[in-house]
């Protein structure tokens, strides 16, 4: 039987409040959002808080808004909420992709944006997702809020920027014309977390590519952020070619490890073939779309 | 700690240790043991309760955030002898065998049709893509779940 040890329990009544919570009881509080990493970490001892500030009433944290050129999504906003989003469908139908294969309908119902990315488990979707867009996320603390891109949010493997004391509010996501965004991911069973998954986004002007971004999962002991791939395809027309070629460094630039989902040669085998496939679904999706 | 919580549309107060998982909360606190506690690793869907009317695994999901919340469980489809149209499709297509996924898999079909009363094969294998049965194979609960579908809707339209 798994069952967290004993913890002391508060529910935040505001952004703020909760933030006094984590300064008034110190570093061994953690906040809960929808608990579907923190409570199977805390069942298996991994991780052992002694008190929970709960989150999941703060209504506030829950939204998807177009606001001065950006997508704003709160942090407590649920899976479920991504995936039936018509707005993210628009403007980043990645989420989509990524959505419906991200564990299943009950945990999608529970597990939020702000908790997944502040888990940094190399191996879930979304930090892929929203490292492909190149979004920022806001982290709010007592001293203030500030802005901090994917590249300097996630420090290490389940390590982040978010201090003592400081909440994860938001993530923001630059929308620019002519994208076009795509999540591939390979995995053993419904549910699962991936074997590898590829996220990756293209910004075109003209008849090329003005920027890239793609982004590994399961690829490595954090989110692997594929910069030579997205080098590459900056500046030149989108071709079949060109997608392999950036698979290819994709997979060079991995460093997956042997474990029951596969060895490393079929992971970085995968790692290419899913770059190729989600720049060419993105490139599609990006001449699709108007602008 | 006290916390406050409709279960089944009763309000129930307990005291309760601050880690004490929804599933536990239901079935040694208030003895509701329909709802059955199967991988403790939100995997297989047996706990599956509605929380608020949305589906979510009562294994990952602490009693403590349910305080001042609505949660249903397997206890409350039959009413008065009558079983809920996914009670009787389970039982009309022999939507199990040794029963251990049914109170997760019947909360699940319901909150599908709650949502979505004509839902397709491949929406119904969706919707219960986080449940596991290592009986059926599946096409016995589909089928059970369309049958419900079949008769809600002739009864509404009665």
């Amino acid at each position: 039987m798994q069952t967290p040890g004993p913890i002391q329990y508060e529910r935040a009544t505001s952004v703020q409040n909760a933030i006094e919570l984590l300064e008034k009881y110190g570093p061994e509080t953690r906040i809960l959002a929808g608990g579907h990493s923190l409570l199977p970490m805390m069942k298996l001892r991994l991780a052992n808080p002694e008190r929970l500030i709960d989150i999941n009433d703060l209504d506030e944290l829950s939204y998807i808004r177009e606001v001065d050129g950006e997508v704003r999504i709160g942090a407590m906003t649920r899976h479920r909420e991504l995936l039936e989003s018509e707005l993210l469908a628009r403007q980043f139908p990645i989420f989509i992709d990524a959505e419906q294969m991200i564990a299943d309908p009950p945990v999608r119902n529970r597990g939020t944006i702000g908790g997944s990315l502040a888990q940094a488990d190399a191996a879930e979707d979304l930090s892929a997702v929203c490292s492909a867009l190149k979004a920022s996320v806001v982290i709010v603390g007592s001293d203030g809020e500030r802005v901090v891109s994917m590249d300097d949010f996630h420090v290490g493997p389940f390590m982040t920027a978010i201090q003592d004391g400081q909440v994860l509010t938001e993530v923001r996501l630059p929308v620019r014309p002519r994208s076009g965004s795509a999540h591939e991911k390979v995995e053993r069973r419904a549910g699962d977390f991936a074997i590898v998954a590829v996220s990756a986004a293209l910004w075109l002007e003209g008849g090329s590519i003005a920027d890239a971004g793609v982004a590994l999962s399961a690829a490595g002991a954090t989110t692997i952020h594929a910069r030579r791939s997205e080098e590459l395809l900056r500046g030149k027309e989108p071709s079949e070619e060109l997608f392999a070629e950036a698979g290819g460094l994709a997979a060079e630039d991995c460093s997956p490890i042997a474990d029951g989902r596969g060895p490393v040669d079929y992971k970085r085998h995968l790692a290419g073939v899913l770059t190729r496939r989600a720049l060419s679904r993105a490139a599609e999706r990006a001449s699709n779309q108007e602008g | 700690m006290e916390i406050t919580v409709t279960v089944n549309g009763e309000r129930v107060t307990r005291d309760i240790e601050p880690a004490l998982l929804l599933v536990h909360f239901l079935r040694d606190t208030l003895g509701l043991t329909g709802t059955h506690w199967g991988c403790d690793t939100s995997n297989c869907g047996a706990c599956v309760v509605h929380l608020d009317g949305r589906p979510v695994k009562s294994c990952t999901t602490l009693a403590a955030s349910c305080d001042g919340h609505e949660v249903r469980t397997i206890e409350s489809m039959e009413v008065d002898g009558r079983l809920d149209p996914v009670q009787q499709g389970f039982h009309e297509e022999h939507g199990l065998q040794c029963g251990f996924c049914t109170p997760g898999m019947i909360m699940t079909a319901r909150a599908l049709l709650d949502e979505n009363p004509d839902p397709s094969e491949a929406e119904i294998r969706t919707a219960i893509s986080g449940a596991i049965c290592r009986c059926t194979g599946y096409a016995n609960i589909v089928r059970a779940v369309r049958w419900a579908a079949e008769h809600e809707s002739a009864e509404a339209r009665r």
